[in-house]
């Protein structure tokens, strides 16, 4: 019994138990800290210049129309244009083409100065209402465009779609019309899954005040796909959205005639509105900064390999010296 | 039986002139006056009945000593849960989640903190339970309680009532405070230990009432009945008053009739009692103060971060709040940001709704503060505890203990400390006296080693190697390896009590010896002067002795291997069997006892006056050698000059030593003497004590001196190697003791804490300054001395000196007087040891308090007995020795181990480990906070300081919780900078943790700022990564999904990559973890995104649809997560290669196995890791190089 007793308090040994597991100690020795700085150098200046070659690739047109469009006399006040149904809102824009534009060319709208990434904004939708018919009362978030005044529930409710963009772009080139394909510019997981194939709209933009673009009610919602993608809220409140493909060429130097439909009020918050045209590579659209960051990093990784080199040239210390403990280096400090 | 009525017969309060003095009846037949508040106890004896119900119901002896119960364990775990302003703070949160202020789901802040709070409960609730379980040993110890009719039952303590009759048996505890009644000595006393109340080790001699002595069989207590009043349980451990009230008499009680909880009854069969105060009542446990709750350095800091991170908590909400408002107010109306239903957002009350978004903000930024933080703490400490708990190098095999880590909040603090405050008896010593050495006639017996000396001989062997090794450069090639330690297995076979070895003494040779007559004359006087009893071991059939201190069992047994074996006692004569080479049977010697002046520590010495069959009367006495020497007559002196030199020989080595002197004496003269003797005797005079002493004195002159013993106080296994390792890793050890000076003393040499050539400062208080002088000269006449050693220490010109500060507990009382403790503290922190003795428990604990304040560095306590707990308590930290009976110790402890030498691998391999490990644990914590908490306030500015969040709910959920806690757990609890045996072998490498170098502002602010720069790049780098173009080929732009999911996968690569540059240590658990996070996240989203769109909203196949295939997403990780680690990959290369720690260059020394290719260079670092000390053996052994170089040089000057 006594042996037992032994045994039993006495701790096992194990390599764990013991904390005696073997183990990996790598130190960084002035070979692995330089060939580190070398290897990711070496590494991010090529990826650097790949990836801002494929940035240089992008032909991009950007045109703000949103001043632009307004008509003279409403010079001061363009809210009062914007908000008047019965004044015109078509305007022509012309967009040359620096290079020539490979298909398929994106056709974006670009919105400044819009918080869509708002907490107020964010929250106002209801999910659940957009998947099924079933849960159209689900509109708690929505205030205040969660029912109409007969208690009608209001689908899709919430403050996102009720603002959804409305301009509209037409494009032609000498005088023939660009076709711009609204299919398949929404990601796919949402029509499938996130927007109900048998949900409609219903008393959507009927009440008192009208937000943005207004829904047919014949087509549902997972085929509306301009109001998919303005769903999406956007990180910033400078962010571009798309609207379309064309699936044709543009040639460099071709002019485009744009007609734009000026519907949507920026003017009241003092936003902007801009056309994109953008080609796209493997890295997307034109994006200059990721190859820049590429070659900074890059640069100063060799920069502190040189660095290194030369302060281990000029102060060398062998690794292991014992000299450098702190108890043999008292007597002199 | 028969046993029993042998000493029955024998009265033993006839063997002591001085101590256990029945005192003069007439002058204390009175009872004590007393009366009114203080002294309301009122104990009906043998009538239990009477205080089960009130007024006279007392507290039960059930102790406990745990934090919660059953019913308070909720309400109070809770409130220290919240006690925690960071858990309070997330409360406050969880509870404002459910509101539509929160900027978060309820659940993502609910859950977490459940969780955390769920598993620190727990680990209470579990170290609770253990602790239940450590009283329950205590409660249910059994002792014969008296039920009736004189039958006596075993009753678990925890039953035992105030009014029971007990009976207590040998070498048991007595369960609760007790009137002694009566023992198995006829006279009624009964002899007691008292180290777990007061560390003493020498036995006290307690005696009941006359009047109670006839109860002393069972059946007498068939109609016991009597009425004890006396006074409120009190923590005073040498005061009692109180009156016995028994056949219509009163009699007054004084301590000599209590016996204390805790105390062990020693050589007394049996003793009965009356319970006078019970449970927590009793003096030993009013003794105890409620266990406090002890936090770390480490986590008092801490601490300070949350509240540095609170405030920048705040700040932030301020600004994202003041900015919401202006945002609001100042801004053209944003026609499709209408205000909410419940106001709480409103452009047209643009200050209301920044108000309301400060709460927002303020639950938003609470990533700053490391919700995890603490749990991960408390399970890494868990876990560090259990390898503590589980190494097998702190397992004692004789006491089948390992140690144990009683709580683990302290562990990191093991390694930052400052002062080892520790306990003599049983700590440093096994008080287990080994008789070693002797000198007899000027002629040294006895050829063993102490084990300082052996020690010392080994290092000084070492060094004398590496002298040689360095005066001839390519000298022998011979590699000697150190001896081991004096732990060799040969102790096996050795007596108890008797390490002696020399040919010349040992069987029977000693009639050889050219003064054949002197060692008589020793052996006579080791066999006779004693007051010890013989008693036959029933299973041997040999005797052993019950004596009052182990010096004088070891001096008894050493006598017995001489040939003369003390046998018998009886009232009158001593027999002594004396084994003479001349003939084979022992001859049975009768000595016949004329006086026998007992032991005081006053006295210093003790004699007996025999007279041997021949008719001859002699003295024969034994003591502290400076008396003995004062008391030689002319004739006596021809061993002196050797005698005295063999003394320092023994003092130096450790030894505690006693000087042997003997008078003939004259029948006409010592009936003379002793004719006075019995007339002060009897006399019943206030100077009765005195005249005694007087006369003792007259007696005891004109000696002459035969020899002197060394006795070695075993100290425990491996304590002086452990002290000088300690002192080698920084570490300053005071040793606090119930013992007598000189024992003290001794002791402080064979630790190797004292040495030859150290200066000794005593400060002490003598008798007559105490009871002529007031209180304010005693004070001053204190001071005068603190000021002039302070004066002398200061003064001091030698780098070499050493001082050693020695101080008795009646000074103590004084110096630690608020207006003297300062000047003590000075003076005591120049002397490299300090030793106090005779302190009570309650000075013990006032020491250290005065060490831990007036310091302000971390303490440890060690110590094993009751005694202790007050210190160990108020210490830093407090370590019990476990194995021994006694538990008290080990149950107010923080750590337990079983043997002192298990400190040095406490502190300095697991120390050092758990320091470094919850260092570096916390500042990553608070850097992987800052770096995630950051991003959401800078996102905040670019939503219009709405409040939204860039992350996905349960992304921020899993931050904390699985994602970035395994990684940084792991490094709390496997980390090694360098290995155990390194950590041993270097203990300079100790001193890193005192020196707090890896927890100082520099090092929290360098993560903190890490961690500021590290959220920058990944926000700024992302944003504009991501900023408006599309960031696929298929032409899509990236919403908010996209960017917050992008970003947290940098944070994450970013955390991880930084956890994997700290770490140094990389077992297959490190790797595993690291990809293991990694991975998890990627599964969670794949997972995540596979859920109906209703769970996961934006998040539905992101990672699959729209990340994976975009070659900029993988790209922005790579790119971010290297440029969040270059500046402390940079710092950390530079650091290493141009301000390397020592820890850095071990590390490299062993990666380059230079240790192996040039032992020579490793072994000579070994020995000198270690820091500047004056104590241990190694400064020992240094200042003898020392004096031994300069007597060297003086010959060499005088020569030339």
């Amino acid at each position: 019994m006594d042996d037992k007793k032994k045994n039993s308090k006495k701790p096992k040994y194990s390599q764990f138990s013991q904390q005696e597991l073997p183990a990996w100690k790598p130190i960084l020795t002035p070979g692995w800290v330089i060939a580190t700085f070398i290897t990711i150098g070496a590494l991010f200046i090529p990826i650097g210049l790949i990836a801002l070659a494929a940035s240089d690739s992008v032909v991009e047109i950007v045109d703000r129309y949103d001043d632009q469009c307004v008509p003279d006399d409403y010079g001061q006040n363009p809210e009062s244009y914007i908000q008047n149904p019965n004044v015109k809102k078509t305007c022509t824009r012309t967009l040359k083409v620096p290079k020539k534009m490979v298909a398929p060319i994106f056709v974006y709208y670009q919105l400044e100065n819009f918080y869509q990434n708002h907490r107020r904004f964010v929250k106002s939708k209801s999910d659940k209402q957009l998947r099924d018919p079933d849960d159209e009362d689900d509109t708690h978030n929505c205030f205040p465009e969660d029912y109409t005044a007969d208690d009608e529930p209001i689908v899709p409710c919430g403050l996102i779609a009720w603002s959804l963009f409305n301009d509209t772009y037409k494009l032609s080139s000498r005088g023939k019309a660009i076709d711009i394909d609204k299919k398949g510019i929404a990601w796919k997981s949402d029509m499938e899954a996130k927007f109900g194939s048998n949900v409609y709209p219903k008393n959507f933009q009927k009440g008192g005040l009208i937000g943005g673009a207004k829904l047919n009610e014949k087509i549902p919602l997972s085929e509306q796909e301009d109001l998919i993608v303005w769903m999406r809220t956007a990180a910033l409140p400078k962010f571009r959205k798309l609207y379309g493909k064309i699936n044709t060429d543009l040639d460099a130097h071709e002019t485009i005639t744009a007609e734009v439909e000026n519907n949507y009020n920026t003017y009241k918050f003092g936003g902007r509105k801009k056309l994109v045209l953008s080609t796209t590579t493997w890295i997307g659209g034109k994006n200059d900064f990721l190859g820049f960051a590429y070659i900074a990093v890059g640069g100063l990784c060799l920069f502190m390999a040189i660095n290194f080199i030369l302060l281990y040239i000029f102060r060398p210390r062998r690794l292991g010296d014992p000299s450098y403990l702190s108890w043999n280096r008292q007597p002199i400090a | 039986m028969a046993h029993g009525r042998m000493r029955a017969r024998l009265k033993r309060s006839s063997l002591y002139t001085f101590g256990c003095i029945r005192p003069p009846r007439e002058s204390i037949d009175e009872p004590h006056q007393f009366q009114g508040p203080g002294f309301s106890r009122h104990v009906c004896c043998n009538e239990p009945g009477f205080h089960r119900k009130k007024p006279l119901k007392y507290s039960s002896n059930y102790i406990s000593t745990t934090k919660y119960n059953v019913i308070t364990f909720l309400p109070k775990a809770l409130f220290e849960q919240f006690r925690r302003v960071a858990n309070l703070y997330f409360l406050l949160a969880a509870a404002l989640s459910l509101t539509p202020v929160s900027p978060f789901s309820p659940y993502s802040m609910i859950a977490p903190l459940v969780f955390v709070i769920g598993l620190s409960m727990t680990k209470e609730a579990v170290e609770n339970w253990h602790r239940f379980m450590q009283d329950m040993k205590v409660n249910m110890r059994k002792v014969l309680v008296h039920t009736g009719n004189g039958v006596f039952v075993r009753k678990p303590w925890m039953k035992v009532e105030v009014g029971d009759v007990v009976k207590v048996e040998k070498d048991r505890f007595f369960p609760a405070d007790l009137l002694f009644l009566s023992s198995s000595y006829e006279d009624g006393i009964c002899y007691v230990e008292t180290m777990n109340l007061d560390g003493e080790t020498n036995l006290k001699v307690k005696r009941s009432l006359e009047v109670t002595l006839p109860l002393d069989d069972d059946s007498s207590f068939q109609d016991f009945k009597a009425t004890i009043k006396c006074e409120d349980p009190n923590p005073n451990l040498y005061t009692f008053v109180g009156n016995f009230e028994y056949d219509r008499q009163i009699y007054p009680l004084d301590t000599p009739q209590i016996l204390l909880r805790d105390s062990k009854l020693r050589n007394t069969s049996h003793v009965y009692g009356v319970v006078i105060f019970s449970g927590h009542d009793s003096k030993v446990m009013q003794n105890a103060t409620k266990s406090p709750s002890k936090r770390s350095t480490i986590e008092k800091q801490m601490d300070k971060i949350i509240y540095v991170l609170f405030t920048l908590l705040v700040l932030i909400s301020l600004i994202s709040s003041i900015g919401f408002a202006i945002k609001t107010s100042k801004q053209k109306p944003f026609w499709y940001l209408p205000r909410d239903e419940q106001r709480l957002y409103d452009p047209t009350r643009p200050f209301t709704s920044g108000w309301i978004h400060l709460i927002t903000a303020l639950i938003l930024y609470g990533y700053l503060i490391p919700i995890s933080l603490y749990v991960s703490i408390e399970l890494v400490k868990v876990l560090q505890a259990l390898f503590i708990n589980q190494d097998i190098n702190m397992y004692d095999e004789d006491t089948c203990t390992p140690a144990q880590a009683r709580t683990s909040n302290l562990n990191e603090e093991l390694g930052m400390v400052d002062t080892i405050l520790s306990d003599k008896t049983g700590t440093l010593t096994c008080n287990q006296m080994d008789f070693l050495k002797c000198s007899i006639g000027g002629t040294q017996y006895g050829i063993r080693s102490s084990e300082v000396e052996l020690a010392a001989a080994n290092q000084m062997a070492m060094d004398l190697q590496d002298l040689s090794r360095s005066g001839t450069r390519h000298g022998s090639e011979i590699e000697l390896e150190v001896l081991p330690g004096p732990t060799s297995g040969s102790s096996k076979n050795r007596i108890k009590g008797f390490s002696f070895e020399d040919i010349r003494l040992m069987n029977g040779n000693w009639y050889r010896e050219p003064n054949a007559d002197v060692v008589l004359m020793f052996l006579r006087i080791l066999a006779l002067c004693h007051t010890a009893i013989p008693e036959v071991n029933e299973l041997t059939g040999g005797l052993t002795y019950e004596a009052e201190s182990p010096d004088e069992g070891a001096f008894l047994v050493a006598a017995r291997e001489f040939g003369f074996e003390y046998c018998k006692r009886t009232q009158s004569s001593i027999f002594v069997r004396e084994k003479h080479p001349s003939s084979h049977e022992p001859i049975e010697r009768e000595f016949k006892l004329l006086n026998l002046l007992d032991f005081t520590s006053k006295r210093k010495r003790m004699s007996v006056i025999i007279q041997d069959e021949t008719g001859q009367i002699l003295l024969l006495c034994k003591g502290a050698d400076s008396i003995i020497f004062d008391r030689l007559s002319k004739t006596g002196r021809s061993f002196e000059e050797a005698t005295k030199k063999h003394l320092n020989e023994y003092a130096e080595a450790g030894l505690r030593t006693l000087a042997f002197a003997y008078k003939k004496l004259e029948p006409s003269e010592y009936y003379n003497w002793n004719d006075e003797f019995l007339k002060a005797k009897t006399s019943i005079n206030g100077d009765r004590d005195a005249m005694l002493e007087r006369l003792s004195d007259m007696m005891e002159r004109e000696l002459t001196l035969v020899g002197a013993t060394a006795v070695e106080d075993k100290l425990q296994q491996g304590v002086p190697q452990c002290i000088d390792k300690l002192a080698q890793a920084g570490l300053k050890i005071w040793v606090l003791t119930g013992d007598k000076m000189e024992t003290a003393i001794n002791i402080g040499f064979a630790c190797s804490l004292l040495r030859h050539g150290m200066k000794q400062i005593c400060i002490t208080t003598n008798g007559d300054m105490l009871t002529h002088n007031s209180n304010m000269g005693v004070k001053e006449n204190i001071l005068m001395q603190i000021t002039n050693a302070s004066q002398m220490v200061k003064l001091e010109k030698d780098p070499h000196a050493a001082f050693a500060l020695i101080i008795d507990g009646k000074t103590l009382t004084y110096a630690l007087e608020d207006d003297l403790k300062l000047q003590f503290l000075n003076l005591a922190v120049d002397c490299a040891s300090v030793i106090c003795c005779r302190v009570s428990p309650k000075q013990k604990a006032l020491v250290t308090r005065l060490v831990k304040e007036g310091t302000g560095k971390t303490t440890l306590a060690i110590g094993d007995g009751a005694n202790d707990v007050g210190m160990i308590q108020e210490a830093d930290i407090g370590v019990g020795i476990s194995g021994v009976e006694g538990m008290q110790a080990v149950m107010a402890s923080d750590f337990s181990i079983a043997q002192f030498r298990f400190l040095e691998r406490l502190l300095v391999v697991h120390g050092h480990w758990c320091y470094k490990r919850i260092a570096q644990m916390i500042c990553y914590f608070f850097y992987k906070n800052i770096a995630f908490g950051l991003t959401l306030f800078y996102f905040e500015a670019f939503t219009g300081f709405s409040g939204q969040s860039v992350y996905d709910d349960w992304y921020m959920l899993l931050f904390n919780v699985v994602l970035t806690s395994l990684p940084v757990i792991s490094l709390g609890v496997f980390e090694q900078d360098v290995s155990s045996e390194i950590c041993l072998q270097f203990p300079a490498l100790y001193q890193q943790g005192p020196r707090n170098l890896f927890f100082d502002w520099y090092r929290i602010f360098g993560w903190m700022g890490n961690g500021l720069y590290c959220s920058l790049i990944v926000f700024f780098l992302n944003i504009i990564i991501f900023y408006d173009q599309a960031f696929r080929s298929d032409g899509q732009t990236a919403d908010m999904a996209v960017v917050g999911t992008a970003m947290f996968t940098c944070v994450i690569y970013s955390v991880n990559t930084q956890i994997a540059l700290t770490m140094s240590h990389f077992t297959w658990i490190q790797h595993f973890l690291i990809i293991f996070s990694i991975i998890t996240w990627y599964i969670f989203l794949v997972l995540y995104g596979m859920l109906s769109p209703d769970l996961s909203g934006n998040v539905y196949k992101i990672f699959l649809e729209a990340l994976a295939p975009a070659p900029i997403y993988w790209l922005s990780i790579l790119l971010v997560a290297v440029a969040c680690n270059l500046p402390y990959l940079a710092h950390i290369s530079f650091q290493r290669s141009f301000n390397p720690m020592d820890h850095h260059v071990i590390q490299e020394i062993q990666y380059y196995k230079k240790d192996v290719e040039d032992r020579h260079m490793w072994r000579r670092e070994k020995s000198k890791a270690r820091q500047e000390t004056k104590i241990g053996f190694s400064a020992r052994v240094d200042a003898k190089i020392r004096h031994l170089r300069q007597k060297l040089h003086k010959k060499s000057s005088t020569a030339t």
